[in-house]
């Protein structure tokens, strides 16, 4: 089935099968492997993206379903070079240590904290219940978003942050 | 893990759904497909068609009268979430479905799929029949509304045909000063809880309970009431004594069976103490 849809700012129309999860699809017909596959049955996170600004669990998707969306994946959280204010935050609260899981929890809390900046620690908390680290107990990770919040707080209503 | 083939279609219609339905025994309706791909990656349903909901115009739509509170089948757990008016129009609805899943489940599932799904551990079959929620369903030969106390029928079985779809589902006006609770547990947040309870009663002139609606998550056949602890509620005032006792009513009054994650007798015990915490917090609950 034909389907027309962007991926990190590129337009892209292209021929999907049905049976296939936008999991899939990106990272085996797009060959953007940023996107992690677990559980494959909506549990893990790993496979986390941001469609129309919303994050949900690209396993659980059919790459049919995305068809006129906007699809924002972790590299397009990327900046050309160096890396993203919430990247950084990760890096420097040493928020990961074998980064399979990275890839969701960076897309899970870009899409949280673009549409709710001033989210509380316990809010963070919740929102990343739906992700799973085995290397680093999640405090570091909810300390590395909490610190990325002034970066969201500041580009709150720059057009650019609004694109994913 | 990959999921089984199947053919793939958008309609645009709610008719042209049906029709679909109607000539293809074999096909499922798909919404957020939070339930539903899970369950074809298992193997454990293999449809040969996919029916997508998500051209309808207008099946996303939350209106608020006064006759109560209607909600599209393709409305989304986070529109509910993020909808101003509603927690004060349904605020156990609103409450209940803080308990769905995980964020980004609730940015894709929809209520709709929730119910046509019917797992007796889900927040949202309980709600439709503690709430005496309207279902408005769409057929080959027209609509027809079934009750949610005769649209639930056992785990993952309900009244809606093979060739029907969900339109919608209306709640009832809410009373003002209506007491009302949600609590349910659950291991880790966003699994299905263990057992869990809604309940809401208005107050007579004397102070007294009445119209008590008391509904069950996880520990029950299907998603239902509980008559004979909402009868033990019904002329009392809710103090420790009655939480109490209407929870102990409650406790012997589910129906769950033991499995892998809990036995029976620990998921009806839950069953109790959660009613009865529950009865304090709505009974101490500002009007």
């Amino acid at each position: 089935m034909n389907i027309n849809f962007e991926l990190n700012g590129k337009r892209i129309e292209i021929d999907a099968p049905a049976r296939m999860t936008l999991a899939d699809f990106i990272r085996h017909q797009l060959m953007q492997t940023g996107t992690h596959v677990g559980c494959e049955h909506g549990v893990c996170g790993a496979c986390t993206v941001i469609v129309d600004g919303d994050a949900v669990r690209s396993c659980l998707m059919l790459a049919v379903q995305a068809d006129g969306s906007k699809v924002t994946t972790v590299e397009g959280l990327t900046p050309p070079e160096g890396l993203s204010p919430l990247q950084q935050c990760f890096r420097e609260h040493h928020a990961l240590q074998c980064g399979f899981c990275t890839p969701g929890f960076l897309t899970t809390a870009h899409a949280l904290l673009t549409k709710e900046p001033d989210a509380d620690k316990e809010r963070i908390r919740h929102v990343l219940s739906g992700n799973l680290c085995r290397c680093t107990g999640y405090i570091p990770i909810v300390d590395a978003v909490c610190a990325a919040r002034s970066a969201y707080a500041k580009s709150a209503r720059s057009p650019d942050n609004e694109s994913a | 893990m990959k999921l089984p083939n199947f053919e793939y279609v958008a309609p645009s219609t709610p008719a042209e759904v049906v029709r679909l339905l109607a000539a293809n025994p074999e096909a499922k309706l798909i919404a957020g497909g939070q339930s539903l791909l899970p369950t074809m990656a298992f193997r454990l349903a293999q449809p040969a068609m996919l029916i997508d909901v998500r051209n309808l115009r207008g099946l996303d739509r939350i209106v608020i009268d006064s006759s109560g509170v209607s909600l599209g089948a393709r409305t989304r757990w986070v529109d509910i979430e993020t909808d101003a008016e509603l927690a004060t129009a349904q605020p156990l609805l609103v409450e209940a479905i803080r308990h769905v899943a995980h964020y980004q489940v609730r940015n894709r599932g929809t209520i709709g799929g929730s119910l046509a799904h019917a797992d007796p551990a889900s927040e949202m079959p309980c709600i439709a029949a503690t709430c005496e929620a309207n279902l408005r369903l769409l057929g080959p030969h027209g609509e027809r509304h079934v009750n949610a106390s005769n649209f639930f029928m056992g785990p993952l079985t309900t009244a809606l045909a093979d060739d029907e779809m969900i339109l919608d589902v209306h709640l009832p006006a809410w009373a003002p000063g209506r007491k009302w609770a949600f609590s349910e547990f659950a291991r880790r947040p966003g699994d299905f809880a263990l057992a869990g309870v809604a309940l809401f009663y208005d107050i007579d002139q004397e102070q007294r309970a009445c119209n008590a609606h008391i509904g069950v998550v996880g520990a029950c056949y299907y998603s239902k009431r509980m008559p004979a602890a909402e009868d033990a509620l019904n002329g009392k005032r809710v103090d420790a004594d009655t939480a109490a006792a209407v929870g102990a009513i409650a406790s012997g009054e589910a129906d769950p069976t033991d499995d892998f994650h809990a036995s029976a007798a620990y998921r009806k015990a839950l069953v109790g103490t959660l009613l009865e915490r529950s009865l304090l917090t709505a009974a101490n609950r500002p009007s």
